[in-house]
């Protein structure tokens, strides 16, 4: 569509256009003061403890349980995504159905539904009289106030980052080099497997770490659903949360540390997995 | 144009089997009932379960209308901000190639991977007692947190790139060529922002401001660290929901999650049609 003239490719625009200084100094200004200014003001807070202090508030019995709970329940929530966002994310692309449309948009219900929302209905529904919990409880199955309710919560709020990250890559899947397979006498399995599976893997990831961020730092979803029992049901966000109506500030503003340097990783990895998949795309040209 | 040639590709492709087809979306069409439509009918039947007499009675409670106030209020604040950060954030990534453009970006997308209850706790940081600028508030007797103020900014925070995130990528796309011919005409900068530049973007920044809108009415975490959830007084509509059912007022909770439940449900629909718009504005050009 549009000329690229050789001095744009390289990086070097002419600056035809006005207003750069100040759509630029007006992004910079609003990003310090509303980002960086209190992620700033978070990690001078964690300065002033010391390290001895930060390492014993972390190594204390219930931080690392609330630590081993965020993480063990994030990596199920995670891992029920994976396998029912990539089902989803395939059934949209290459199915056509009647209530497709309505299927796609309800993809988008966990991002427009207030967390807190979510948390009240799904406790509901897996309370001992809900919709699920009694039927559960019929067999002797509680899933609400256990980690598994977390990870019910977690992987709603979740869900459509794994289907809005493989659902476009699904489509955009040549068909010749799966047609190409097929003549040469593979099985539907086995073009999955070895064609369809490692072009869409990039995306697959991306979309699994994005989920995995999610639920690190799920708060309203969770509280409802996890009974919130100190050792076994405590999330770190919840537990910070709790330091700070203690009016134990040092406690809370090292676990958010914690969390805000989890956060800074994840985001890493994910950027990470997205160059990767870029240069993936790229190759196919 | 595009369908005979999806079928003709279609012929045979992997998973379309006369068995594994229907299994599969049977099984997908079967928990998506359960995962995603089950959380909203039970809000609907819980809110109602009373009748739609005390369904009322709980919606007209003065301090369930003062959290919807706040909560519209709020929005109202916030939204515009965003979008007008969003606009300069597109018009400075998406028009222009400079160095530190991708730290910038992943600077935007910061309060995406931040968890809201580490938002709510780094502004305590900053405007409260403890915090770097509370005591200088204290000696001039203002107050941010734990009041109206604090929540706008946390919301900020935390809808800081869905409007930037929506913009930037197609103000690229678009590129320079249209404003610098609106420029050669002569037309100011300013004049060319508003009658080339706006238009062009139209439906992205309508995306953008009704999904910020939808995560600003519905902020928790955030809030509920930084708003001292003092009733009547700094209740947002999300809080309130926590607070009345820690009352043991459960259908006046679902009654005050309905309401929630009816702006994301008109979120979805609105962004359904506006995507089927931005799609006609988009075809008629023609690119792929």
């Amino acid at each position: 569509m549009a000329l690229s003239f050789p001095w744009e490719r390289i990086g070097l625009q002419r600056r035809v256009l006005p207003g750069f200084r100040l759509a630029l100094g007006i992004t910079l200004l609003y990003l310090c003061v509303i980002v960086l200014l209190p992620l700033a003001a978070l990690i001078l807070k964690t300065t002033d403890i010391g390290f001895t202090q930060f390492v014993q508030i972390i190594g204390s019995p219930r931080t690392l349980a609330a630590i081993r709970v965020t993480l063990t329940t994030a990596a199920m929530a995670t891992a029920f995504n994976a396998v029912y966002g990539l089902a989803l994310a395939w059934v949209l692309a290459r199915y056509t159905f009647p209530g497709k449309r309505i299927l796609d948009a309800l993809i988008d219900v966990p991002f427009a539904l207030p967390t807190a929302v979510a948390g009240l209905a799904l406790t509901a529904l897996f309370a001992k009289n809900g919709w699920f919990g009694a039927p559960l409880a019929e067999v002797g199955i509680s899933l609400i106030y256990t980690p598994v309710g977390i990870a019910i919560a977690m992987a709603f709020t979740s869900l459509p980052f794994v289907v809005r990250t493989v659902q476009p890559v699904i489509q955009d899947l040549s068909s010749e080099v799966e047609e190409a397979a097929r003549s040469l006498g593979a099985t539907d399995w086995r073009i999955f497997r070895s064609v369809i599976f490692p072009t869409i893997f990039p995306a697959f990831l991306a979309g699994c770490s994005l989920a995995f961020a999610r639920s690190l730092g799920e708060f309203g979803a969770v509280i409802f659903i996890a009974g919130n029992q100190p050792m076994r049901t405590e999330i770190m966000a919840l537990l910070t949360f709790i330091r700070l109506e203690e009016y134990d500030y040092p406690a809370a503003a090292t676990i958010a540390v914690t969390m805000l340097f989890g956060a800074f990783i994840m985001l890493l990895i994910t950027n990470a997995i997205q160059a990767w998949h870029l240069r993936f795309v790229g190759r196919g040209d | 144009m595009a369908p005979p040639r999806k079928t003709a590709r279609m012929a045979a492709p992997v998973g379309g089997g006369p068995l594994f087809r229907p299994a599969l979306l049977g099984i997908v069409l079967v928990a998506t009932l359960g995962v995603l439509v089950a959380p909203l009918a039970v809000i609907f039947t819980q809110a109602l379960a009373g009748g739609i007499a005390v369904y009322l009675r709980n919606l007209g409670d003065p301090a369930t209308q003062h959290a919807i106030l706040l909560t519209v209020i709020t929005a109202i604040v916030v939204v515009p901000i965003n979008v007008c950060f969003g606009l300069a954030a597109g018009w400075a990534i998406g028009k222009f190639r400079f160095r530190g453009r991708n730290l910038l970006l992943t600077l935007i997308d910061l309060p995406y991977s931040v968890s809201p209850i580490v938002a709510g706790i780094a502004y305590l940081f900053v405007y409260g007692a403890q915090g770097l600028f509370g005591p200088w508030l204290q000696e001039h007797d203002i107050k941010i947190m734990f009041a109206v103020p604090a929540i706008f900014l946390v919301s900020l925070f935390v809808t800081a790139p869905f409007v930037a995130r929506e913009i930037i990528p197609l103000m690229e796309v678009q590129g320079t060529d249209e404003e610098e011919a609106a420029l050669t005409l002569g037309a100011s900068g300013f004049t060319t922002f508003l009658r080339v530049t706006l238009p062009n973007v139209r439906w992205a920044l309508i995306y953008g401001a009704v999904l910020c809108n939808a995560r600003v009415m519905g902020e928790f975490g955030a809030v509920s660290v930084v708003s001292g959830n003092i009733r009547g007084v700094t209740n947002t509509l999300p809080l309130q929901v926590e607070l009345l059912y820690h009352d043991y007022n459960v259908i006046g909770a679902f009654a005050a999650a309905s309401v929630l439940t009816a702006i994301a449900l008109a979120t979805i629909v609105i962004n359904v049609v506006v995507e089927r718009f931005a799609d006609h504005a988009r075809s008629p050009g023609g690119g792929h």
